[in-house]
């Protein structure tokens, strides 16, 4: 891939190792993309005090799984996977619809917060139990997490009753489908959060440690670190995201839908953060790269209803995403187009497969 | 063979023992809880109609045998019955021709999957989802909306039963029945079967004993293909109709049999017949929801996430004890 032929061109050579780069640049590729079919695509008006334009509705459709996906970053991070994020935005949207709709004064700003609070506190309980699984009894994430999302979806079908609840309240709405300082305040939110995560993985060691943990689980314990603690808290993170890309969801349209809310998320959410160039084997993450790689999902789903293509083909494409991306990150891949290129003698790899000691505890 | 020795063999069947339990006396409850329950009809109905995911189940068991997942078989189920009734309805191609060639898509499907699983070394999580996706959006690609089937032969296995005294089967339990005994054969007796547990237990070891890891592993996502295509066949039979819709979350629904049937998802530890026994208690827990009546089909998957929970971690609990 970097066969180091020349220094001359550093600065482009150093723009095009950046992680960043490669889903910087489908994304743009998408957007280009977009201007065949619709030229208007770029442009964003202000109409009575709202912004409206294809870029505003992508960030705007695309901040839950913005959400999703960024506690799903910091899982990945430490070598797991969180399969339960899609039933958690279906549960929390249940609780916080079923609130609203039996209370005596929906529209009021104190039911709103208690049914947060309630589906808030809810993801919490829902993300310490995946925790404890994976950290202290030390069963493997996807199959920890696996539990939750077969059995998520008939509690949060219980929740609802296996019907549609339609709430009309104001300052819900507000979540997911409100404006605040003319932008959707669901781009607003999800941005805070983005940036309060950033914050707190790369200006303290916080980062530094899930890497760490991320990247040998036993060493980062032999080294003094809190290994069980750190990778439980993530699990719950990752519940109280999609908790909160939940709330946005049901809020959006103003209503919960046990079945179908959060349908698929987990698959695109990790999709998503691999796109953004984080690897499944955990270690090194990017929390810019999820941003992009969420925002090109979005932008392949608009692009296809835009072009008029049935929208459920959309998954014929991500799997050759998918592969394309998994195939660039995998090093065997990368050594044997390097050696086609260069005709080097062939070695043969050892087939160790590299994390075997996955497990915290040990 | 010493005392120890057999406490060991013993403790790593404990899963199984607690199943085929909990089947019986599943059955039991629901004998004396409700009328009708205790016929040997609702025991080969429970056949009937799992027969599907029991063949989608041995697959599964193989993969999970070796330590890998495989995500992609409900899709896989879809695509064959989307191209089974696409075939058949739409190209008037014949069901004797368009069988075998659905199944040989699946085999050929999975042992890509296989292939790129080994050779570039990548999760078989990963894979298998990117194969989810492409097997669901080829079947949009192929048509958005259900075709139904109307051929004379497909509505022929589909109304054909198989009389046993006063009771009948299908044929597709038959079939499923037949693969679940190749697969206990395959599995137990002979040479792919036994790298296929040597796989599990180590593949570092596997590869230093000089077993064919290459061979075995794609062998295996190919096996789940074939079952996968297969289960789509009968699905096919059962439904007359092709869907992109059918089998949604039969991955989990296969897995969730397979660990509770005993099999452990770390590889190298598990039995064919207690997969056998994890399709059956899945099929029992909606025969009891359906005969209650009052509890609503959201249960079924509530029951078999707390029935996941307790196998998970009786199974952890067990490895934790053995090292």
């Amino acid at each position: 891939m970097s066969t180091a032929t020349a220094t001359a061109a550093s600065p482009v050579k150093a723009v095009i190792r950046s992680r960043l780069f490669w889903p910087a640049a489908v994304l743009t590729v998408l957007l280009v993309a977009n201007l065949a079919f619709t030229p208007d695509f770029f442009s964003v008006h202000l109409q009575g005090g709202h912004l409206y334009g294809s870029l505003i509705d992508i960030l705007h459709f695309g901040a839950p799984l913005i959400l999703v996906s960024l506690g799903m970053t910091l899982v990945i991070a430490t070598g797991g996977i969180d399969l339960s994020v899609g039933s958690t935005v279906a549960i929390s949207g249940a609780l916080a619809c079923l609130h609203i709709s039996d209370s005596s004064d929906p529209g009021s700003v104190g039911t709103v917060l208690t049914a947060l609070g309630i589906a808030l506190g809810a993801a919490l309980v829902l993300g310490t139990v995946n925790g404890v699984l994976v950290a202290r009894v030390g069963v493997q994430p996807i199959i920890a997490t696996l539990i939750l999302m077969v059995a998520g979806r008939g509690v949060a079908q219980l929740i609802t009753d296996g019907q549609i609840i339609t709430v009309t309240s104001d300052p819900f709405k507000l979540i997911g489908g409100g404006y605040w300082l003319t932008m959707p305040f669901a781009i607003l939110l999800s941005a805070l959060v983005v940036l309060a995560t950033v914050l707190l993985t790369r200006f303290t060691a916080l980062g530094l440690l899930l890497e760490s943990v991320g990247g040998n689980p036993v060493a980062s314990r032999l080294v003094g670190i809190r290994a069980m603690r750190l990778v439980g808290l993530v699990y719950v993170f990752s519940a109280l995201c999609a908790a909160l890309a939940g709330l946005m969801v049901s809020s959006n349209v103003s209503a919960a839908d046990g079945n179908n809310a959060g349908l698929w998320i987990e698959l695109d959410a990790i999709l998503a953060v691999v796109l953004g160039g984080t690897s499944l084997n955990g270690g090194r993450f990017s929390i810019g790269g999820t941003v992009l790689g969420a925002l090109i999902i979005q932008t392949l789903s608009t692009t296809v209803y835009t072009i008029g293509i049935p929208p459920e083909t959309t998954l014929v494409f991500k799997a050759f995403v998918v592969i394309a991306v998994c195939l660039i990150q995998s090093p065997v891949f990368r050594a044997k187009l390097a050696a086609r290129g260069t005709r080097t003698r062939r070695t043969t790899r050892s087939h160790a497969a590299g994390p075997t000691n996955r497990e915290v505890g040990a | 063979m010493n005392a120890n020795a057999l406490l060991t063999r013993l403790r790593g069947q404990i899963p199984l023992l607690v199943t085929a339990v909990l089947l019986v006396s599943m059955f039991g409850v629901g004998s004396a809880q409700y009328d009708g329950f205790f016929s040997g009809q609702v025991v080969l109905n429970l056949l009937i109609d799992n027969a599907f995911l029991l063949v989608v189940a041995v697959g599964m068991t193989f993969v999970v045998l070796t330590g890998g997942i495989d995500l992609s078989v409900g899709a896989v189920v879809a695509l064959s019955t989307m191209v089974s009734a696409w075939l058949v309805e739409r190209q008037g191609w014949p069901p004797l021709l368009v069988i075998p060639l659905v199944l040989l898509m699946g085999t050929a499907g999975g042992w890509l999957m296989g292939w790129v699983i080994h050779v570039f070394e990548i999760q078989p999580f990963i894979v298998t989802l990117a194969g989810m996706f492409l097997a669901r959006g080829l079947c949009y690609t192929i048509s958005i909306d259900s075709i139904s089937i109307t051929d004379p032969q497909y509505t022929a296995m589909a109304q054909t039963r198989i009389p046993l005294g006063s009771l009948f089967v299908s044929p597709s339990a038959v079939i499923a029945l037949l693969v679940v005994a190749v697969g206990f054969v395959v599995l137990h007796y002979t040479r792919l079967g036994r790298n296929v547990y040597a796989l599990g237990g180590s593949e570092q070891s596997a590869l230093l004993m000089g077993l064919p890891v290459q061979r075995t592993k794609t062998t295996v996502y190919a096996i789940s293909g074939f079952c996968s295509a297969l289960g789509g066949v009968l699905l096919t039979f059962y439904m007359l109709s092709g869907y992109g819709l059918h089998a949604v979350g039969l991955e989990l629904d296969a897995i969730a049999a397979v660990v509770i049937g005993g099999t452990l998802l770390t590889g190298g530890s598990g039995y064919l017949l207690g997969t056998l026994l994890g399709v059956l208690v899945l099929g029992l827990i909606q025969t009891v929801i359906s005969f209650q009546g009052t509890l609503s089909s959201w249960w079924t998957r509530i029951v078999i996430g707390a029935l996941l929970f307790v196998f998970i971690v009786l199974q952890r609990l067990i490895t934790a004890r053995r090292r």
